[in-house]
């Protein structure tokens, strides 16, 4: 199928496109990396009646480090996450997550942005966002203001994000960055999550100090799982598989044509206890082999 | 209608189109370059996927007006003006990578980005690289066995696109 007819728009700076957006909000949909809007409009699925592009706009594309966090432009493709030098370094665990997501043509155009503002709650981002205590920064004409992901994801497709917001960035802190593990169930290669799991850990005087472990595809929403995070603070040495226990223990997952509640289940008890012994041999293996 | 101008296939083209054209349309119907294949129109099947500055990109999940001062490549620059096979084309014919050829231009141009990207790979890492390309008809091991002998035997690697 082929996409409605819709008009076009392509605003070269950041304040004409949020005066474009805000003009037409209510029939508007912005464009980005189009690897979720395209196959929406070719399955009209959507029919806006105007598209704003975000690609000729200046300045949503960068990726910088500051003290204590890494910030990532809105339009920064996935590809780019897996290649950049930065986030090598200070969030390895985007890194690995990134090559998650789809397959390469896939990455080379969607972007960080598109993926929290779609919030499809098998997708990689969210839960990065959730286990490196991100936040999401938004512009309206109304001005700017950033969001903690917890508050962001409320349910399938829909944040907390205002109808004439755009996402500008990502902020992702680095507190937890250096202790980190990320493993994923998909079907094929390239497929969306069945379950993904995330975490990421603070370490002081080599114990472990604060513990975050985010799941995808059990809910409606990224989960963040307190009871394993629990397990893992001080962690004993039976911690990943009390974690792993912990973390499928909390868990009342859906069941779709991609995998029943008992099978997620068992997914999420494996998925957890592959990450968390990433984690806990992170820095030596896993933060180099990213 | 809006105008566009993009180079293809390395050569200068400008044209006007409806916003809602999609590359892969435009690339078919407009310049009647039909080696682009389309099999699905929602990112799955990697048959229509073309380099845009040097990046596969599914032309599906592209809007013609975003190729707008661009540069796309498509299957056609392999081979020009019929001066013989591009070593990839070769390889996919000497080692049987191909048999109906709907999904082959798709996998060559995919092979075209991961020669100039990562040459010295394994086969581990061709087919992570080509997970994103069905065939309907191959099993893949040919197809395998074509991209290993092509990355060995790829001289130029970017400059081949
Ligand atoms: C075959 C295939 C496989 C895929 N596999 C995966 C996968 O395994 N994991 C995964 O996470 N994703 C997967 N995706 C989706 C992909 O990650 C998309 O890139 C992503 O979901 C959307 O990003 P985008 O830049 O392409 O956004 P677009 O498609 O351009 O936009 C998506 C939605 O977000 C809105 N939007 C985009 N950017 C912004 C912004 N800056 N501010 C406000 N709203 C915005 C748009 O209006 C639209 O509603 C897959 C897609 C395909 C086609
Ligand atoms: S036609 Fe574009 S991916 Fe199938
Ligand atoms: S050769 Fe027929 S689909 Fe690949």
């Amino acid at each position: 199928m082929k996409p409605p007819r819709f008009a076009y728009h392509a605003p070269r700076t950041l304040p004409e496109l949020l005066e474009t957006f805000n003009e037409t909000a209510d029939e508007a949909v912005v464009l980005a990396g189009g690897q979720s809007l395209l196959p929406m409009l070719n399955l009209r699925l959507a029919a806006p009646s105007h598209v704003i592009d975000l690609g000729r706009v200046p300045g949503l594309d960068s990726i910088a480090s500051t003290n204590g966090s890494v910030e990532v432009g809105a339009m920064v493709t996935h590809y780019r996450m897996e290649t950049d030098a930065v986030v090598a370094a200070s969030v390895p665990l985007a890194r690995r997550a990134a090559g998650y997501v789809g397959y390469r043509a896939i990455r080379n155009r969607g972007t960080v942005g598109g993926s929290v503002a779609h919030a499809d709650p098998a997708a990689e981002w969210p839960i990065v966002l959730l286990a490196l205590d991100g936040e999401v920064g938004l512009a309206s004409v109304r001005g700017w203001r950033s969001i903690a992901a917890e508050d962001f994801f409320e349910s399938v497709y829909t944040t907390a994000k205002r109808p004439d917001e755009i996402v500008t960035s990502l902020r992702l802190s680095t507190r937890c960055a250096h202790r980190w593990g990320f493993s994923e169930f998909q079907r094929r290669t390239g497929d969306f999550a069945t379950v993904a799991v995330a975490v990421a850990c603070a370490v002081e005087a080599g114990e472990i100090c604060e513990a975050r472990v985010a799941i995808a595809g059990v809910a409606d929403r990224p989960m963040r799982c307190r009871e394993a995070e629990a397990v893992l603070v001080g962690g004993s040495a039976t911690a990943a598989a009390d974690a792993a226990e912990a973390a499928s223990d909390s868990v009342d997952p859906i069941s779709d044509i991609h995998g029943s509640s008992a099978f997620r289940k068992r997914l999420v008890h494996a998925e957890t206890l592959r990450a968390v012994r990433q984690a806990f041999s992170a820095n030596e293996a896993g933060a180099r082999d990213g | 209608m809006a105008e566009i101008s993009l180079t293809v296939n390395g050569e200068r083209t400008a044209a006007q189109v409806d916003p809602r054209t999609l590359l892969s349309d435009f690339l078919r119907d407009g310049l009647n370059l039909t080696g682009t294949h389309v099999g699905c129109e929602h990112g799955y099947c990697g048959a229509c996927t073309v380099l845009v500055d040097g990046a596969s990109a599914r032309s599906c999940l592209m809007l013609a007006i975003q190729a707008d001062a661009r540069s796309v490549e498509t299957v056609e620059s392999l081979s020009v003006n019929g001066a013989g096979l591009h070593p990839i084309q070769q390889a996919f014919k000497d080692c049987h990578g191909l048999q109906c050829g709907f999904c082959t231009p798709g996998l060559l141009m995919s092979v075209v980005e991961l020669a100039a990207t990562n040459p010295d790979c394994g086969r581990d890492e061709i087919r992570e690289h080509l997970s994103g390309n069905v065939c309907r008809c191959t099993g893949y091991h040919h197809i395998v066995d074509a991209v290993e002998r092509a990355l060995n035997g790829v001289p130029g690697r970017a400059d081949d696109s």
